[in-house]
């Protein structure tokens, strides 16, 4: 596992001391991590990129691929489980964070990452974003949002901006998209963080740390889709849509704003990171209280 | 309706254009090879746009074909934003 | 050394009973007439090690009784008929994924809100074909409390031995009768293990599970590496989807069928009563089998010869018991709470050997004795009855 870039680059690169640190690995170690490296995802898709950023931060973390396992919804990003070679869980529409639930819940040994698109997350899966944020669990949830329905042929998402074009908004979006961010905090979530697929880095990073905090951790990641999402609304070329989502990312400490995120300026980083009782552990002791001798 | 943003050329113009001067200590980093799996590699481009030194020249299939390799800083940015997996940048002195 | 008999009700019962089956996993919502079971199971559950979870909704609830089976726990959940519709999307990615799990449903009127607190057999047909698509499933109707708890426990032995979800369907009547049973005790019941493949970790992914090796799935977090998913997929290659071979869809599909009706003589179980020389038969499930059972009783009384057939697995369907029933009998009495949906499948197997005679009650009660009675009488109207009570 040879590092890619030069140490000392790297120690002189900036970065935030309270996250893991992740040493990005070679393609050749990225792959053997997947079944397959010929995937079916678009081109320019960034739906790669953040599948190595999610790898680079499970062997940064030095997980046991045993105990690992990936439960992803339906949609593009859903497809990661027929890619990745540790355990997938491919579900039903938006059900990926109530049955992450059950299998944590049954075995809070696991690692559990969840994988979703947007659409998964908060239309037809809100409502259990909602509560796994609520109760706390320990699971990971990456979400790649693309801000458009890619697998079903580009129809509009609730993350989808106004005015933006879609095949069910052909005369632009008049829906407010959500702050998928401030949902998870409002929810409950102990850590929530936002990054690109244009800053590598620093999304193997976020992901790695909400990885290793012992709560529920959101992470949201922004995606390119280029063919759905970029066609619809002018965006010339995948690269052209990684340039802008640099353009428009602002790093959280230099980031005021006093509505929900937009479109063209939002902020990146960890966003909130707090700590309360995990579900799990809250459970553990419910399971010792009831099997103390009752009282007199 | 939409607020608006950095306009598409001002887009276009971040990352463009290839650095003036490759810095000497940059030039030692140079790979020993930049692998292309044509294979693998769905010609999107990002490799070759967004290339900080401009090492790549694009082929007819539009995908990247490495043309200035003593120009690359081994910065990784196209291994690492390659969606395909299809890059690997081989260091000198890699017995890999 | 016999147990003690204890009063308890019929959703006590079930709890109880996956309890003793092993069950470690509850995930439910509560409702009207089921939700006894999600309080039982809150507070035995964490005495046993197990966990409960109310979740959100009975969407949720049946999501991670999946996603518990799935890292290796016995899971169950149970509600009534609005959310057993809302559980269908996931009750048929269990059966397509091939996750072992029991539903219970505490059948009430419907549809809809429909009589929250009063009893039907409306769903019955809805454990059949509820969720879309070819799909086969396993379900079975307990008629008194000690069904409920023994059931229970052959709903778990089903789910493992056929990597399947299992139905029970239980009805508001049932749910809330108090009898007087003796458990049974952990050691005289037989408890079907799931248990880990018998191929090593590298192998595991080129075997087939076949109709009579019917493999167990690995937990999540073992060493295999598990791939599930309801897509179409190739159990060959590790589970991972196969939606463009339609030799592979084909293939999959039958299998998934032929898992369960190869094995129907094992599974289907039915209770026939006094039917040696019956001449008109009685086919009832549930509560109402009670009132059959006990309307037989009277007719036998009077000398005239009907018997009881009572199946406790409903689907798949025991046509081999309707078979033998069409051929004896020349007429087949199918009362319900719930216009004809099992008459119609009496009257398939049938075929045209006897007379179905359906009866229907959709208001929310009990089919009585007398009412099945009128209908003994007018099958034997030469019979002089002398209204022995």
């Amino acid at each position: 596992m040879t590092a890619l870039v030069d140490e000392e680059l790297l120690e002189r690169a900036p970065h935030d001391n309270s996250l893991p640190r992740v040493t990005p690995h070679r393609t050749a170690e990225i792959t053997s991590h997947l079944r397959t490296p010929k995937t079916l995802w678009c081109p320019g898709c960034s739906n790669g990129i953040v599948t190595r950023a999610l790898i680079d931060a499970v062997l940064a973390l030095d997980l046991n691929d045993d105990r690992t396992c990936v439960i992803a919804g339906i949609g593009c990003a859903g497809r990661i489980t027929a890619y990745l070679n540790w355990s997938t869980v491919h579900t039903a529409h938006g059900r990926a964070l109530a049955v992450a639930t059950g299998a944590k819940a049954a075995d809070p040994g696991l690692n559990v990452i969840v994988v979703m698109g947007d659409g998964d997350c908060v239309a037809i899966g809100g409502n259990h974003l909602i509560h796994a944020a609520r109760r706390n669990i320990d699971v990971t949830a990456v979400v790649f949002n693309n801000s458009i329905y890619g697998m079903t042929g580009g129809q509009m998402s609730p993350t989808t901006f106004e005015g933006d074009v879609s095949t069910t908004s052909v005369y632009g979006n008049v829906e407010q998209a959500f702050d998928i961010c401030e949902l998870a905090r409002a929810a409950g979530a102990t850590y929530v963080a936002r990054g690109t697929s244009y800053n590598y880095q620093r999304l193997a990073q976020l992901i790695a740390g909400g990885i290793a905090h012992k709560g529920f951790s959101f992470v949201e990641a922004m995606v390119a889709c280029p063919t759905y999402y970029g066609r619809q609304n002018g965006i010339p070329t995948p690269a052209d849509m990684l340039k802008m989502q640099k353009a428009r990312a602002v790093p959280v400490e230099k980031f005021d704003s006093e509505g929900p995120r937009l479109r063209d300026r939002y902020p990146v980083g960890v966003l909130h990171h707090a700590e309360r009782q995990e579900y799990t552990a809250a459970y553990a002791d419910v399971v010792r209280r009831s099997q103390e001798p009752p009282r007199d | 309706m939409a607020a608006a943003g950095p306009s598409l050329e001002q887009v276009a113009a971040i990352g463009d254009g290839p650095m003036k001067e490759t810095p000497a200590k940059a030039k030692s980093r140079a790979p020993e090879a930049v692998v292309v799996d044509a294979d693998l590699c769905k010609a999107c481009g990002i490799c070759i746009t967004l290339c900080p030194t401009d090492v790549f020249d694009r082929d007819d299939f539009g995908r990247p074909v490495v043309a200035r390799l003593a120009d690359c800083t081994l910065c990784a940015f196209c291994e690492r934003h390659c969606p395909d997996f299809a890059i690997d940048i081989v260091r000198v002195g890699d017995n890999a | 050394m016999p147990q003690p008999r204890r009063l308890i009700a019929g959703n006590e019962a079930v709890a109880e009973g996956a309890i003793a089956a092993g069950a470690r996993f509850f995930a439910g919502y509560p409702i009207t007439p089921s939700t006894e079971i999600a309080e039982v199971l809150s507070r035995r559950l964490p005495q046993v090690d197990g966990h409960f979870v109310q979740m959100e909704d009975e969407i949720a609830s049946i999501a991670a009784v999946i996603g518990a089976s799935l890292a290796g726990a016995k899971a169950l959940t149970a509600t009534s008929g609005p959310g057993f519709s809302l559980m269908q999307e996931s009750i048929g990615y269990a059966a397509m994924a091939q996750v072992p799990c029991v539903i219970i449903d505490v059948m009430r009127g419907g549809p809809s809100t429909g009589l929250p607190t009063e009893p039907s057999q409306g769903d019955v047909m809805q454990a059949r074909w509820g969720t879309h698509g070819e799909h086969s499933i396993i379900a079975l109707v307990p008629s008194s409390v000690a069904e409920c708890f023994s059931l229970t426990v052959e709903a778990f032995n089903l789910a493992e031995a056929y990597r399947t979800p299992v139905i029970v369907l239980s009805d508001a009547t049932i749910g809330h009768l108090r009898e007087a049973v003796a458990l049974p005790l952990p050691e005289e019941l037989r408890i079907a293990e799931r248990g880990e493949p018998d191929v090593p970790p590298e192998d595991y992914d080129e075997v087939m599970s076949t109709v009579d090796n019917i493999m167990p799935r690995p937990a999540l977090g073992s060493r295999y590496s598990v791939h599930v998913t309801g897509l179409v997929y190739d159990s060959s290659r590790g589970g991972t989807p196969a939606t463009g071979t339609p030799a592979v869809a084909e293939g999959l599909g039958r299998y998934l069928r032929e898992k369960i009706y190869h094995h129907r003589d094992a599974i289907c179980r039915v209770e026939e009563t006094e039917m040696e020389d019956a001449e008109v038969a009685i086919f009832a499930y549930g509560s109402v089998a009670r009132s059959a059972r006990a309307a037989m009783k009277w007719a036998r009384r009077q000398g005239v010869k009907v018997g009881l057939v009572r199946p406790i697995t409903l689907w798949p369907f025991p046509t081999e018991a309707v078979d033998h029933m069409a051929e004896q009998v020349r007429a087949i009495i199918v009362p319900e709470m719930n216009l004809k949906q099992i008459a119609w499948e009496v009257q398939a197997a049938v075929w045209g050997r006897a007379r179905v005679v359906d009866y229907g009650r959709i208001d929310g009660k009990l089919i009585a004795p007398e009412e099945i009675q009128d209908l003994i009488r007018r099958e034997f109207h030469y019979h002089r009855f002398e209204e022995t009570p």
